[in-house]
């Protein structure tokens, strides 16, 4: 039987990554993820987490220990935020490369200076390209579905890649929501134990992360490109057999909200997803033909769903991260996965950098600029003494 | 070889996983048999495990994987083993 449980997105994700049932969690605190770990230490006093929880000195060990671990076979857990996930670096290379399938929450917060602890997807963004599986959330349900989900996908022969699943800080990791909580053992039938397909066993030695010759390199990487692949339909999938088990739906690589018959469509994730829908609801009352697209996993990133979306709609892209130099990740990925095939138009803002409060009133303000034709290609929205 | 469905860096062990590694000697050990007392020491320090102990305790060189690091030449202590230039004209 299931039960409701009213907590903050951590602690939430902490009950998740307790019912994985992880064999290693390997951790480090730091603000606001660290309400996440205490959680997991909570579980481990009373007696409810049952594997080996291992206090590190930083971050780089804490994946340090987590790929040890993963590298022997058994379910691995972990979480940081921010200069905690940058400290990692290195490492979040070493577990994809190493097709470890390590799950990991970060808790999406600005990167300093100036020293701030509010919500920005910078910190993730820049880990875009380590090959990690990335999900957005917009909810504390969804991050405790999302985190069991994660186990399955990465741990699925064909993918074995490490995930991250994000969620902003504060907006989720410390308000309360009701969550449902499904009993023990429905998620043991949705999450079997995991079976590796090989280990380091001393029984059977092997060498791992051994020296390749470059040949032989081009195939690892070419390989986990095919998993990334791979994991755009299986993310599906699990969502259907998510769906078809406990009865909710976050969406699949999208969350697809009143894109029926839309002119507009509006393109966000994590937190402004959330707040999207009660924009978009209001601009329908209106009578302005507009929907949303939730990017729910930005890696794989959905190229095909979002070419789709183009051919009858036009694209504003919320950013709440700016690769320097250039624009917003997502603005600029959108329109890659366009070129040459879509006429459609493409809009972008930066907004909610350093963790300024973005409501459904300021995408609203957002969508009519667009929809009234005052638009610039690329917009800062409402920055101060511009 | 064992078949996986994704691509990753394993190597199971075996004798020259990494392909004949003698050819990337410089130096050459070579072994005066005569000055040999058998105590073993270049067997027991040797990191590629090269030097090959026979039934009697005597010892000789994997001359298709040593590197030539030069350890046991260093080690003996009758200095029964001596470094040459690898490619020296005779």
């Amino acid at each position: 039987m299931s039960t409701v449980m009213i907590d903050t997105g951590n602690y939430i994700a902490a009950k998740a990554a307790v019912m994985t049932k992880p064999d290693v969690v390997a951790a480090y605190p730091i603000t606001p993820q660290t309400t996440l770990v205490e959680g997991i230490a909570n579980y481990e006093a009373s007696g409810e987490f049952k594997g080996e929880y291992i206090c590190v000195e930083s971050e780089h060990s804490a994946m340090a220990a987590c790929i040890g671990a993963s590298a022997t076979g058994v379910r691995t857990f972990t979480g940081t935020s921010s200069h905690g996930l940058l400290l990692m670096h290195e490492m979040l290379h070493w577990a994809a490369l190493a097709r470890l399938p390590v799950v990991m929450c970060n808790i999406n917060r600005v990167v300093g200076p100036g020293w701030n602890i509010w919500a920005d997807e910078n910190d993730s963004i820049s880990q875009r390209d380590t090959g990690w599986i990335q999900f957005y959330c917009s909810s504390n349900q969804e991050i405790f579905d999302t985190v069991i989900q994660s186990f399955k996908i990465a741990e699925h022969d064909k993918v074995q890649l490490p995930v991250m699943i994000n969620y902003n800080a504060f907006i989720l990791s410390h308000t309360s929501m009701p969550v449902n909580v499904p009993d023990q053992r429905e998620i043991d039938k949705f999450l079997p134990k995991r079976k590796p397909k090989w280990k380091l066993d001393v029984k059977n030695p092997i060498t791992f992360g051994n020296i390749i010759l470059p040949a032989a390199y081009e195939k690892v990487r070419k390989d986990m490109q095919d998993s990334q692949e791979y994991a755009k339909k299986l993310i599906p999938e699990i969502s259907k057999e998510w769906k078809k088990q406990f009865g909710r739906y976050h969406g699949d690589l999208l969350e697809l909200y009143k894109c029926d018959g839309a002119d507009y469509i509006l393109l966000s994730m994590g937190a402004i997803g959330a707040e999207s829908k009660v924009a978009i609801n209001n601009l329908r009352k209106e009578g302005i033909k507009i929907g949303l697209a939730r990017i729910r996993c930005f890696r794989p990133f959905p190229q095909e769903e979002i070419l789709k979306l183009s051919k009858k709609s036009d694209l504003i892209v919320i950013d709440r991260n700016i690769s320097v130099g250039m624009e917003g990740a997502v603005f600029t990925e959108v329109k890659g996965s366009l070129y040459g095939k879509s006429d459609a138009k493409v809009y972008g803002f930066i907004a909610g950098l350093g963790g300024k409060d973005t409501t459904y009133e300021d995408i609203i303000k957002m969508c009519k600029k667009v929809v009234n034709g005052k638009a610039k290609n690329l917009e800062w929205f409402g920055i101060e003494g511009v | 070889m064992k078949k996986y469905d994704v691509v990753t860096t394993i190597s199971y062990p075996k004798k020259g996983a990494m392909g004949k590694t003698g050819n990337w000697r410089v130096f050459k050990p070579i072994l005066d048999k005569k000055k040999c007392v058998k105590c073993l020491r270049c067997w027991i320090y040797c990191p590629e495990a090269t030097i090959i102990r026979n039934k009697d305790d005597s010892v000789d060189i994997d001359y298709e994987y040593c590197k030539g690091c030069g350890i046991c030449a260093n080690v003996c202590k009758v200095k029964a083993i001596t470094l040459e230039r690898e490619g020296k004209r005779k």
